[in-house]
């Protein structure tokens, strides 16, 4: 293999598997040290100007990092980052001051964002300190979106979504809430310089099977009914409800109809309960509280009595899989099954529905009827309409929303400012040695042996009297400081200079892993049948160096790394040096545009 | 030294054993030694040769003297017996250790000052009566603890750290162990894994007095230019004589090697020894031969490795003596005390 170009960004980016995961790319490593060294409102400075609701985020993020956190292969489980993020806005204490202000000098440029979601939010964010003129459309009184209106208050409290979204719309944020924006033409046609639409996805999925007509009073689409649980307009729903479907929507729905005086819950999936679309910890605790999880059933009919529900029957599965590993639920032949109940919730799924956007405006519409979208620029057919979030491409979520919102921003920016929108800025990278002495680093290198720390959760009688209780405490600084410990920190680097290395094999005798080897070179394949630990996982590089006196090089396996930094302190010649890679992603703003004399984009 | 003990976190798909343990299991504490020490590297080679041999860590008897080197055995086996004996002494605490039991390995750590300085006359008299063991000297040429002054290995001609010219004539230990009737002698290079594993595991293996003499760069006094005990200068003046595989059990002999380079040696307990010559007119076992080869090879300031000398039908210090097969420990005042009528069995056949 060729030496490792650990020049390229991404190398090491990689190797910080969270940040790497996570859309918007936030330095998680970063924000858990200052966790850890209790240094909250740095904390969340770092994660706000990443991701920009880590309030909302902390307790409601789809998590990407953790499945991908290093830990989680050298160990059972994951750094619980998400709630680590919660934490750094629990205990911020006041932080307005080091928010950005509002632009004292407007650039003449006025921008469009179509619905207060987080992807517009974003956008308003990014762009409105640069003195663009942000005008913020949607339907309801309040910003947030789906934020506001789908996720229950007792996984997100009120006060969080109205701290994090004011925080945005105090930077001189121009936001006109109560008005439905029922045409992209008549906003076009209000001159605005560039449109951002993200309006999510805002339709459920029905399911038309015999009786859905008939029962209809009592039968709900769940992100509608629990839009009208989070305005207030639902309060109760019946004793026996069935919630069909196996995605986090589903969850929320179930777990709130058990605060809203369901006592015989249930939720139906069609699939197997490992296959189910809701992340495994909405699960379980949606199990926590009772409520049980039915698997491969199929809705077949609505049972009704004189125009009232009065059950579901349901086709019993099983799965089949052809030899292409493609699934199949095929009828077990046994009974169907009747459940009764008073309500059903549907939650199988939402769509994406552009009924407002004129056809015959020069927007290009591609499969499923939705807007082409570039994936790099967000830009759509129409150069100055932008889209992100769940309306750029279909139900993602917040972080997906957050992130294309940056991107967006920055083409907005770029395209205002007469530049090729195609270029994308280069992130900007930090890298600095950790050494502070002969043996000691600027981080804390001893690993931690404990497990993963479960966050306290209130009382489940309690939680489940009231809807707006927040079922879950939040760590405390104690237990936060313990499961920070467990970060790997593995934006610390080892970094490896060749032409210093004596070959005295120290670095491979202290690692805890074995994953550092000095053999003569090869090309991929073979190197990793030859390494002194297996090297199976191809998606974590090898870190190959030059060649070394005796001919052979220093391979390394990312993939377990536990960056203690025990290489580096057992080096008799400095040859591995422990070195922050901080990558800060460029946002919309001077930094992201080509420097020198502008060239106008054709 | 580092400050921090080794993470207990290891890789999830480490290699296990026979028993089911992995390498990790035959650690011991984290070296306090200097960073890029020789010696970390003959303590991970000892670590492996166990870990591959799949031997129980109680089974195993580590003794040592005192020095650098002997502080090592801290540092691998922290399951096993062991202790630090006085210095220049682990020869005869082996031995009395040995004779007491026996049924565990034992294994001797040294080095030059403890074993070429004040324990010569100890080194000397271990290998002489055969003990079963493996004597291990891991040799930097130097006094490491008190600051690098030459060791009595120190080749003559060669240059201290500050400059200064060694005059004394060195003690070659390979060649002292060949003449005092080791029946195993090999030299090797601490930074040379893939030749001292192997070794390692044939000497575990031997019955009877096995001596290893590992070059081991001191990187805090003598990894110099103008040292012959230096990274560079072992790299550059390494004479491989022969390289081995070890097999602890006879296997199918299935590889297709070019004849005469390969020879296999079975040993009693059915063992098999691979050694591949590189050098095709060694023979290992003459020793008077051997010596002469390592007399020619030191002259031109090479440093011959490999397995130098097997005796194939070693004897030991058990045997020797005639001492009873269970361990003299295991015997109990039954045994020891036969009674009136077994003594007056015994006087009457010395009349």
């Amino acid at each position: 293999m060729k030496p490792t170009d650990i020049g390229n960004p991404d190398y090491f980016h990689k190797v910080v598997d969270c940040q790497w995961a996570c859309p918007a790319h936030t330095p998680v490593p970063e924000y858990i040290r200052l966790i850890a060294a209790g240094r909250y409102g740095d904390a969340y400075m770092v994660n706000w100007n990443s991701n920009v609701f880590p309030g909302i985020l902390g307790r409601t993020c789809d998590r990407p990092c953790e499945p991908a956190c290093r830990r989680g292969r050298v160990e059972d489980e994951p750094v619980a980052i998400c709630r680590l993020k919660r934490v750094a806005a629990d205990y911020k204490g006041d932080i307005s001051a080091r928010l950005p202000a509002p632009a004292k000098i407007k650039n003449g440029k006025r921008i469009a964002c179509i619905g207060a979601g987080p992807a517009s939010l974003t956008v308003a964010r990014d762009l409105a300190p640069l003195g663009y003129e942000v005008v913020v459309f949607d339907g309801e009184d309040r910003a947030g979106g789906m934020i506001r209106s789908q996720i229950p208050k007792f996984r997100l409290p009120e006060e969080v979504i109205d701290e994090e979204v004011g925080y945005i719309l105090n930077l001189g944020v121009d936001y006109r809430g109560g008005q439905w924006i029922d045409s992209l033409k008549s906003v076009l046609d209000q001159k605005f310089d560039a449109v951002f639409v993200g309006t999510g996805a805002p339709r459920g999925r029905d399911l038309d099977i015999p009786g859905r007509q008939e029962a209809a009073k009592h039968i709900k689409i769940g992100i509608d009914w629990l839009s009208s649980v989070a305005f207030g307009h639902v309060t109760k729903i019946g004793k026996r409800v069935i919630v069909l479907g196996g995605g986090n929507t589903a969850m929320d729905c179930c777990r709130s109809s058990m605060r809203l005086g369901g006592k015989e819950v249930k939720v139906v999936v069609r699939s197997g309960f490992e296959e189910m679309k809701a992340s495994p910890w909405e699960k379980e605790d949606a199990t926590h509280e009772g409520i049980p999880i039915l698997n491969f059933m199929v809705p077949k009919t609505f049972e009704h009595k004189k125009g009232r529900l009065t059950g579901m029957t349901f086709e019993k599965v099983r799965a089949e899989y052809d030899d292409k590993g493609r699934r199949k639920l095929v009828p077990t032949g046994e009974p169907d099954e009747l459940i009764e109940c008073d309500d059903v919730l549907i939650a199988v799924g939402q769509e994406n529905s552009f009924p407002w956007i004129e056809r015959d405006i020069g927007m290009e519409f591609g499969e499923w009827d939705m807007p082409v979208v570039s994936k790099d620029t967000l830009q759509s057919s129409i150069p100055n309409v932008f889209f992100g979030g769940d309306a750029a491409f279909g139900p993602e979520n917040i972080i997906w929303a957050v992130a294309h919102g940056h991107d967006a921003a920055i083409s907005i920016d770029r395209y205002l400012n007469d530049e090729d929108i195609e270029v994308r800025p280069a992130p900007g990278v930090t890298v600095s040695s950790q050494k502070m002495g002969i043996h000691e680093w600027s981080y804390d290198n001893d690993i931690s042996n404990d497990v993963r720390y479960k966050v306290p959760l209130k009382d489940l009688k309690l939680a489940l009297s009231n809807i707006k209780v927040e079922v879950e405490l939040g760590f405390d600084q104690t237990l936060a400081l313990a499961e920070a410990e467990r970060c790997l920190n593995c934006d610390i680097q080892t970094i490896f200079t060749d032409k210093l290395c004596i070959e005295c094999d120290a670095c491979v005798d202290i690692c805890p892993v074995d994953c550092l080897n000095f053999t003569p070179n090869g090309e991929e394949d073979d190197l990793r049948t030859r390494l002194n630990a297996p090297a199976p996982e191809l998606d974590q590089d090898l870190y190959v160096s030059g060649i070394l006196p005796t001919e052979r090089v220093m391979v390394k396996d990312e993939n377990v790394c536990l960056h203690c930094g025990l290489c580096a302190e057992r080096c008799p010649t400095g040859a591995w040096d422990m070195q922050k890679h901080l990558l800060d992603l460029q946002q919309a703003g001077p930094g992201c545009r080509t420097p020198g004399p502008r060239v106008r984009a054709a | 030294m580092t400050y921090i003990n080794k993470p207990k976190l290891a890789h999830p798909n480490a290699a296990v054993n026979e028993l089911g343990y992995t390498r990790r299991y035959y650690e011991g504490a984290v070296s306090t030694l200097c960073a890029g020490c020789g010696h970390d590297s003959i303590s991970s080679a000892i670590i492996q040769a166990f870990f591959e041999l799949s031997v129980e860590p109680h089974r195993v008897a580590k003794l040592s003297g005192i020095g650098c080197s002997s502080k090592t055995p801290t540092y691998f086996l922290g399951s096993s017996h062991g202790l630090n004996s006085v210095h220049g002494r682990m020869p005869s605490v082996l031995t009395g250790a040995n004779l007491a039991n026996r049924d565990l390995l034992y294994l001797g750590v040294s080095g030059d000052g403890d074993s070429a300085s004040i324990g010569l006359g100890q080194f000397a008299h271990a290998l002489r009566r055969g003990v079963n063991m493996l004597y291990v000297v891991e040799n930097n040429g130097v006094y490491g603890l008190t600051k690098g002054q030459f060791s009595a290995t120190a080749d003559s001609g060669s240059k201290s750290k500050r400059g200064v010219v060694n005059t004394d004539s060195s003690i070659d230990l390979v060649g002292l162990a060949l003449q005092l009737g080791a029946t195993f002698v090999a030299r090797s290079f601490s930074g040379d894994k893939t030749q001292l594993v192997p070794l390692i595991k044939a000497a575990i293996e031997h019955k009877g007095a096995a001596f290893i003499d590992v070059v081991s760069p001191c990187v805090a006094f003598n990894n110099h230019a103008g040292s012959t005990k230096s990274y560079d200068y072992v790299r550059e003046h390494n004479e491989v004589v022969n390289r081995l595989d070890f097999m602890p059990l006879r296997k199918e002999i299935t590889a297709d090697y070019e004849p005469g380079k390969v020879e296999n040696i079975v040993q009693h307990d059915g063992s098999v020894i691979r050694l591949h010559k590189v050098d095709d007119d060694y023979d290992p076992y003459d020793r008077i031969a051997a010596m002469n080869y390592l007399g020619d090879h030191a002259a031109k300031g090479e440093v011959v490795t490999g397995l130098i000398y097997l005796d194939r039908e070693p004897q030991d210090l058990h045997a020797n003596l005639g001492t009873v097969t269970a361990p003299l420990n295991s015997l109990n005042e039954k045994e020891l005390c036969p009674g009136v009528a077994t003594l007056e069995a015994i006087n009457e056949s010395l009349r």
